[in-house]
């Protein structure tokens, strides 16, 4: 087990989003502006490392029977955390993201890394799997919204992109548009994913 | 052992008919709308057909390049999913909508998910919903007066196409309370006049998308088509029979059965949507039961969208909506083979 390997997977070749196909719903939801994906990001990233750190501090003496009730409390304390801290320092923020940052308590990659990974290991291990993904959740959440503002709303992180000319296409900030977003990455890792495995 | 029997598998009698030839009498049947179109609302019309076909030729080469699959635009099928297109699109859009939509008809609805033949969609509808949730504006103005014609075919209102006369009037009349006596009564009086627009409309000489306005003009592509035994009569029929009914039974502003149920065949996309659209070989049901179904389920969302929906019209997304609901429709229609149980 490698420090790297373990951060790096994270990232790219198990990302939670384009790979394992976890946490969908907030992805889908969250990801019409780059401003509000980062928001996303960081609160995920910081739910996960810290319920990874926990997970695995408890791991020998939680009985497997309960062990759900037991993580999805862990996480709840977290996601209380970040949606406290973030109504005091970022409402607007807060505001935008709405009902999404309390559902981050059933978001499939926590209770995933907590189940597969943090149950499973030592504690340094986990925390570095925890922040693996959630760069990886963050940056697959950033990518999509890239498309998204850019094509639907001519703007990146709110910043004009294009001259006034441009017609902002809308339907990609509404739902469909995170559909064909997601669809057309993961469309084109595989094709890369093919590519470097005939060629090697 | 030369004179020996050929063992093949059936089919053993093979039709002549081939994927060009199909699509190109389908072309040959919308040209008279489109001819209406270019005289009706002038030149710009075949601009943004001709535009609109161009995209869709331009975007299927492209694909199928990438997609390194053979190239066969000259199969025809890009020709008649731009014309479609072209012809659900109003006469004064920017001419870069047409191009946008064509591409994105063309690679979402037909290239992703294999080209011809397995878009479960009418990728001429997807095109037309896309630009319709994108740029709503463009696509739902009308401001090219059809020459010997009003937009509203009624002589006394000259500012909307019939079917936006209808819902503000069916708006108003509904709510009558919220609106001044004087609207009540504008209201009432547009509903009385409908009868007196049916030959605009049947002619075509009233605002709306560039192929849709004229039904004369798409009945005789139509009967064209059902003559070469193309299209058949099922989806058609049971889809304006559907969408008459109700609309006898439900639109009209003296409780049940008091609706007008010939403008609501002739107005708006209906008989371009039943004939051209519905009726893709691709995307509707290939038994006898689900192509009735396929026809009443789309009479009814068309219905449901005119009467008590946010759009004016339904037609597009009724048809698309069913689409989806094709491969059950196939399953549950099965019809039973001979001896079976």
């Amino acid at each position: 087990m490698k420090v790297t390997q373990e951060l790096f997977k994270g990232i790219y070749s198990s990302n939670p989003v384009f790979r394992l196909m976890l946490g969908l719903c907030p992805t889908l939801a969250v990801t019409s502006s780059v401003n509000n994906a980062i928001g996303m990001g960081g609160a995920a990233t910081f739910v996960l490392i810290s319920s990874n750190f926990v997970v695995s501090l408890i791991r020998k003496f939680v009985p497997s029977k309960i062990r759900i009730p037991v993580y999805i409390t862990v996480i709840a304390t977290f996601v209380t955390i970040v949606d406290l801290i973030m109504a005091g320092f970022f409402p607007d923020l807060h505001k935008s993201l709405g009902i999404f940052i309390p559902l981050i308590v059933v978001n499939c990659i926590i209770l995933g890394r907590a189940e597969a990974f943090a149950s499973k290991n030592n504690v340094f291990f986990s925390l570095i799997d925890g922040l693996g993904m959630g760069i990886g959740f963050t940056l697959a959440l950033i990518t999509i919204s890239t498309f998204r503002e850019i094509l639907g709303n001519g703007t990146w992180l709110g910043m004009p992109v294009f001259g006034s000319s441009f017609k902002p296409a809308l339907l990609m900030i509404l739902n469909p548009g995170a559909f064909f977003t997601i669809g057309f990455i993961i469309a084109f890792l595989n094709w890369l994913d093919r590519k470097t495995s005939v060629s090697s | 052992m030369d004179k020996n029997f050929y063992v093949s598998p059936s089919p053993h009698i093979k039709d002549r008919d081939s994927i060009p030839k199909i699509m190109y009498s389908v072309i040959l049947a919308l040209v008279p709308a489109g001819v209406g179109a270019v005289y009706f609302f002038g030149i710009r019309a075949l601009y943004v057909i001709i535009i609109t076909v161009l995209s869709a030729l331009v975007s299927e080469a492209i694909c199928q390049k990438i997609m390194k699959r053979p190239v066969t635009i000259t199969d025809g099928s890009a020709i008649v999913t731009g014309i479609l297109l072209a012809y659900n699109l109003p006469a004064e859009v920017p001419f870069w909508l047409p191009v946008v939509g064509a591409f994105f008809g063309i690679v979402i609805g037909k290239a992703v998910f294999g080209g011809l033949g397995f878009n479960p969609m009418n990728p001429a509808l997807i095109g037309r919903a896309f630009l319709m949730a994108s740029w709503p504006v463009y696509m739902t103005v009308f401001n090219t007066v059809p020459k010997n014609g009003t937009l509203s075919g009624i002589s006394a209102i000259t500012s909307a196409t019939p079917l936006n006369v209808f819902k503000h009037a069916r708006e108003i009349l509904i709510n009558s309370s919220s609106f001044s006596t004087q609207q009540v009564t504008e209201a009432t009086n547009a509903m009385s006049q409908f009868s007196s627009s049916y030959g605009s409309l049947f002619w075509g000489k009233v605002g709306g998308c560039l192929g849709e306005t004229s039904a004369a003009l798409l009945l005789l592509g139509a009967v064209f088509l059902m003559y070469k035994r193309i299209i058949g009569w099922k989806i058609p029929f049971s889809y304006i029979g559907t969408v008459a009914l109700l609309s006898w039974i439900f639109s009209g502003n003296d409780g049940l059965f008091s609706g007008d149920a010939l403008f609501h065949v002739l107005s708006g996309g209906l008989i371009l949507g039943a004939f051209f659209m519905a009726t893709d070989m691709v995307t509707s049901p290939i038994t006898f039961k689900g192509r009735i179904f396929f026809g009443i389920g789309c009479g009814i969302i068309t219905v449901i969208i005119r009467l008590w929906g946010g759009y004016p019209e339904g037609v597009s997304y009724s048809i698309l909506l069913m689409n989806l609901t094709v491969p059950l429709l196939d399953k549950f229609s099965r019809p039973k083979t001979f001896g079976g149980k």
